[in-house]
């Protein structure tokens, strides 16, 4: 029997690597990103087990606004990352300090 | 095993591991792949707990737009991706003392907690039964009528962000010529072209 618990499980694991995964990857931006993709993709898992569980469809709603704003995120990162290979021949985000903040 | 448990392990075990292989995977166009097999096997999860539009949802925009914009740019960007891979060992230990606190805090989390006494009193919009409207009829139904201003501010979300990676990536060469078709319109004979009485035997 697949309870709720279950599909927590499944999240907190793709949660903590996603986590992982920032700081394995700390120089490639790329996998950063896709390492967010992952931790959001396992906050809808969360919303959904836990809106499907207790019959409550604003669970799914969520989901719906939490997507938008991931495709909205992965545009603008990979538009900042294209534009900073165009001025700097690179992705390695470690020696990132133009603006020197 | 019931057919169910069957397929929520199997999908369970390919997206925990295909996000582990997203982490680990040593070139990023395989990272890719391997965030698209996990966007699938959480599409499968979704229609297991019964949210067929919201799985849909998932193949269409993660897997179709999202998965596919980073393929472009990971193939698009000529970078040494071995260098990049650099210091991994360096991060190894931080990063996996963090995600072990990470986990210990969330069994934590999960080990202690219980649904509120008057949980079935609290929700918001019920679902309503299958008989009466399945998954996709009552969201619409619901995100058209009391949601339909966040609906609406999410689009705008999605315009200003289509706006902004635009912006970002449009550069105007200036060694590149172009077609000026409102200088081309404006053009006349008489600035275009100069006639030239030209007698036989000379030159100009």
């Amino acid at each position: 029997m697949i309870t709720l618990e279950h599909y927590l499980t499944v999240a907190a694991m793709m949660f903590v690597i996603g986590i992982f995964g920032i700081f394995l990857n700390r120089k490639n931006v790329i996998v950063i990103l896709m390492s967010i993709e992952l931790i959001l993709l396992s906050v809808n898992i969360n919303l959904v087990a836990f809106s499907t569980h207790l019959g409550d469809l604003v669970g799914q709603i969520f989901t719906l606004f939490v997507l938008t704003v991931a495709a909205a995120e992965a545009a603008i990162g990979l538009a900042i990352l294209v534009c900073f290979f165009r001025n700097r021949g690179t992705i390695a985000v470690e020696d990132v300090n133009v603006m020197k903040g | 095993m019931s057919v169910t448990a069957l397929a929520f392990y199997l999908f369970a075990i390919t997206g925990v591991g295909g996000s582990l292989m997203v982490v680990l995977s040593r070139n990023p166009v395989h990272s890719v792949l391997w965030l698209i097999l996990s966007f699938f096997s959480a599409a499968g999860l979704f229609i297991l707990m019964g949210a067929e539009f919201v799985a849909m949802l998932l193949a269409i925009v993660y897997v179709g737009a999202v998965a596919v914009l980073f393929l472009f740019v990971v193939m698009m960007l000529d970078v040494d991706f071995a260098e990049l891979r650099g210091g991994i060992q360096r991060f190894m230990p931080l990063g996996l003392l963090i995600g072990l606190i990470l986990l210990i805090e969330l069994g934590l989390v999960y080990g202690h907690w219980n649904m509120a006494d008057n949980a079935d009193a609290l929700l918001q919009s019920p679902t309503p039964e299958l008989s009466e409207a399945h998954n996709t009829l009552a969201l619409g139904q619901l995100i058209y009528t009391d949601y339909i201003y966040l609906f609406q501010a999410s689009g705008l979300i999605l315009l200003v962000a289509m706006i902004g990676a635009i912006v970002l990536t449009l550069r105007h060469r200036v060694d590149v010529k172009r077609q000026n078709a409102l200088h081309q319109m404006h053009r006349d004979p008489a600035t275009a072209m100069e006639l030239k009485d030209v007698k036989s035997g000379q030159g100009l």
